[in-house]
């Protein structure tokens, strides 16, 4: 077990590494740090300096290890744009992000497990047939314009929900959350669905196969032949078995939907670290950029690891180091 | 027999509608068994024994279905019964073990809480006595440590072990019939004769009927009271074992029979190898007898007519060898044969 977690956080480092060296390569093949920094008004010896300051001179490998140094203390340095340090300005938004993602993840996940098992257990009923095929279209369209048919739908034509930003947040411990107020909670709603909406169909169409495919299993026949309920054989026997192989994938959702959050982000002008990409990248800010990628890194591999851990604590042929055969 | 029959099968037929047609596995299948009696169930895969066990415990899976015939358990029907009263039936008066143990035990939870789930829906013990009696029934069957093994999960029990825990889950009940479909041919070849005899001790000691489903003539001859043959969904020969076993009728049984090396774990190769061709597919069954195409000793009336269960000693035999008609028959039937 020990030998498996220490084996797992240092091959995430070493992911992490590479994340890193992808993002320091931002630094040198797009646009000019100096000139970003000081506009291209400055002297030549405001630049000189600032050259000598940055240690853009030195070999590359010294500049990488200076990144990384600076990256595990949580220094990315200024953003060219807001001349503001990026780590703050991250910090700042992250609580957004996070916040929209955690809502859609639950969303997507609670919806996707209900919607699954009913389909796999109704296999050829009418309603589990007319889900799967709305789900189809739910895949199939693109986030940004589930997003805007949301608004046309609940915001302008309804007008039940607010179309864009955050309303009114509420203050924890200074974690500015949407879930401490009405206001915040109808702001969340609809780019929170917009977010988990894919993820809660692919959630939904793994639930629905590995479901199908347990129930194919002998234990769920015998757990017939013993006489079970259909309640305890499905919920009971199925569905814990479905759930092990989906944790991993739902685990890793919750990566990409941080992930996807910048154009849902950017459709209800959302006050996240994804809004805040966008707009980094429009204006070539490649300090906010770097940062964001390895953050975004980050919050993968580091999910990953508790998805693997997770396993452990579900599946005890996993966990047993006193197994009786084999 | 005195006493009226645990289990009592009449005319069962069981249908699969398919695109292709209709599939009958199981056809127009008759057998008693009586309390503490074991009868054996043999034939070739695909026989249709599994499917027999499956519509007894009414577990066909869908579309498969009874078309016709009757199931009686201690008299009952029970072939027509509403999903919830089989499903009481199910565990409690009819208990069923499973080929292959490593399948049949849910790998996420513990044997106890397996035990002790079926239990409480059967006996409707508080969850203190079920886990009394979990630990009993692991006693049973002959699990060593059972207060302490009871919370282990399956697959920390050896394949015999793991087999003893099904046992004891297919008898918590105390049911007064067992199906059990190939107990033994998923484990260690060293453990299958006290998996059997364990079985077969259980079910005497309770009285239990059993359905015996097993590839191996050697467990037949060993556990069984009577045999029943099977061939493409029909009983072809049913009788006590000795006769069945030692002097069968149906020449689909003699070659059953004669070529089964009864020690060797994969008999199913060899076992035939004295009867050319394969059981037919159930889309193109031969007319007549099923087996008229691969029998040695066929003639002229077995590919027109399908020969009835006709008394042959104290077994059942469907051939029309048995026939008192057909006597003359056999007899030039069977020279060139001879003469070979
Ligand atoms: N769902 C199904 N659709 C079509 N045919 C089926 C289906 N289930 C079973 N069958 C057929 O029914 C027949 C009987 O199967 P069954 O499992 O009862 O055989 P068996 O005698 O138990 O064989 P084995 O010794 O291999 O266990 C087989 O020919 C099988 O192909
Ligand atoms: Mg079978």
């Amino acid at each position: 077990m020990l030998a498996f977690v220490i084996r797992r956080v240092l091959q995430a480092l070493g992911v992490l590494l590479v994340v890193g060296f992808i993002s320091f390569c931002m630094f040198q093949f797009m646009g000019d740090p100096v000139e970003g920094l000081l506009g291209q008004e400055a002297t030549e010896e405001q630049r000189r300096e600032l050259i000598e300051r940055l240690g853009l001179e030195d070999p590359i490998p010294v500049q990488f290890v200076r990144f990384v140094g600076n990256a595990v203390q949580g220094d990315f340095g200024l953003s060219y744009r807001l001349a503001r340090p990026v780590s703050e300005l991250i910090l700042e938004r992250l609580p957004a992000t996070l916040e929209l993602a955690f809502v859609s993840a639950i969303i997507a996940m609670a919806l996707g497990i209900v919607l699954g098992v009913f389909t796999a257990i109704n296999r050829s009923g009418f309603a589990a047939n007319f889900i799967m095929t709305a789900s189809l279209i739910g895949v199939s369209l693109p986030t940004f314009l589930i997003g805007i048919l949301l608004i046309y739908v609940f915001s302008v034509q309804l007008g039940w929900l607010p179309s864009f930003g955050r309303g009114e947040t509420v203050e924890f411990f200074g974690w500015r959350s949407n879930l401490g107020s009405w206001d915040g909670l109808r702001s969340i709603l609809l780019p929170a669905i917009t977010l988990g909406l894919y993820q809660m169909t692919l959630i939904m169409r793994l639930v629905r196969a590995e479901m199908l495919e347990v129930l194919r299993q002998d234990y769920i026949r015998f757990a017939r032949a013993r006489g079970l309920s259909e309640r305890a054989v499905n919920f009971g026997h199925a569905l814990k078995n479905t759930l092990v192989p989906v944790v991993t994938v739902t685990g890793l959702q919750l990566g990409s939907i941080i992930a996807f959050a910048i154009v849902t982000e950017s459709v209800f002008q959302w006050p996240g670290v994804g809004f805040l990409f966008i707009r980094s990248v429009e204006f070539v800010d490649v300090p906010v950029m770097a940062a964001y990628l390895l953050l975004i890194g980050a919050l993968f591999v580091v999910i990953n690891l508790i998805v693997d851990l997770l396993y452990f604590v579900i599946d005890p042929r996993l966990r047993s180091d006193r197994a009786g055969s084999h | 027999m005195t006493q009226s029959p645990v289990l009592s099968v009449t005319d069962l037929v069981v249908e699969i509608p398919t695109r292709r047609g209709v599939l009958r596995p199981v056809d127009s299948v008759s057998f008693d068994i009586a309390a503490g009696e074991v009868l054996g169930v043999v034939g070739e895969s695909g026989a249709g024994k599994s499917m027999t066990g499956s519509a007894v415990i009414g577990l066909i899976d869908p579309p498969g279905r009874i078309a016709s015939g009757e199931v009686r358990l201690n008299g009952a029907r029970i072939d027509n019964l509403r999903p919830s009263e089989m499903r009481r039936i199910r565990g409690k008066r009819i208990g069923m073990v499973f080929q292959d143990p490593m399948a049949s035990l849910n790998p996420l939870l513990t044997v106890g809480d397996q035990l002790e789930e079926t239990i409480q829906v059967h006996l409707g013990l508080r969850r203190a006595e079920a886990r009394k009696r979990a630990i009993a029934a692991l006693e049973e069957v002959g699990i060593p440590a059972a207060d302490r093994r009871i919370d282990s999960y399956p697959h920390e029990f050896s394949g015999g072990m793991r087999q003893r825990v099904v046992i004891a889950l297919a008898l918590a009940a105390e049911p007064e019939m067992v199906i059990a479909d190939e107990p033994t041919t998923a484990l260690d070849v060293s453990v299958q004769a006290q998996i059997v005899a364990l079985l077969r001790r259980l079910c005497r000691e309770r009285g239990a009927a059993v359905m015996l489903i097993t590839h191996d003539m050697g467990v037949i001859a060993e556990t069984a009271d009577r045999v029943a043959v099977m061939y493409a969904g029909r009983v072809v020969e049913i009788g006590p074992v000795r006769e069945v076993v030692g002097a069968p009728s149906h020449p689909y049984s003699v070659g059953l029979m004669g070529a089964t090396p009864s020690t060797s774990g994969d008999a199913a190769s060899e076992r035939l190898k004295q009867i050319p061709g394969a059981m037919p597919r159930l889309l193109s069954i031969p007319s007549g007898c099923a087996f008229h195409p691969r029998c040695p000793r066929a003639f002229d009336t077995c590919d027109r007519e399908a020969p009835p269960l006709l008394r042959s000693g104290s077994s059942l035999a469907a051939c029309w060898l048995c026939s008192p008609d057909h006597q003359h028959l056999v007899q030039s039937a069977t020279l060139p044969e001879a003469i070979e």
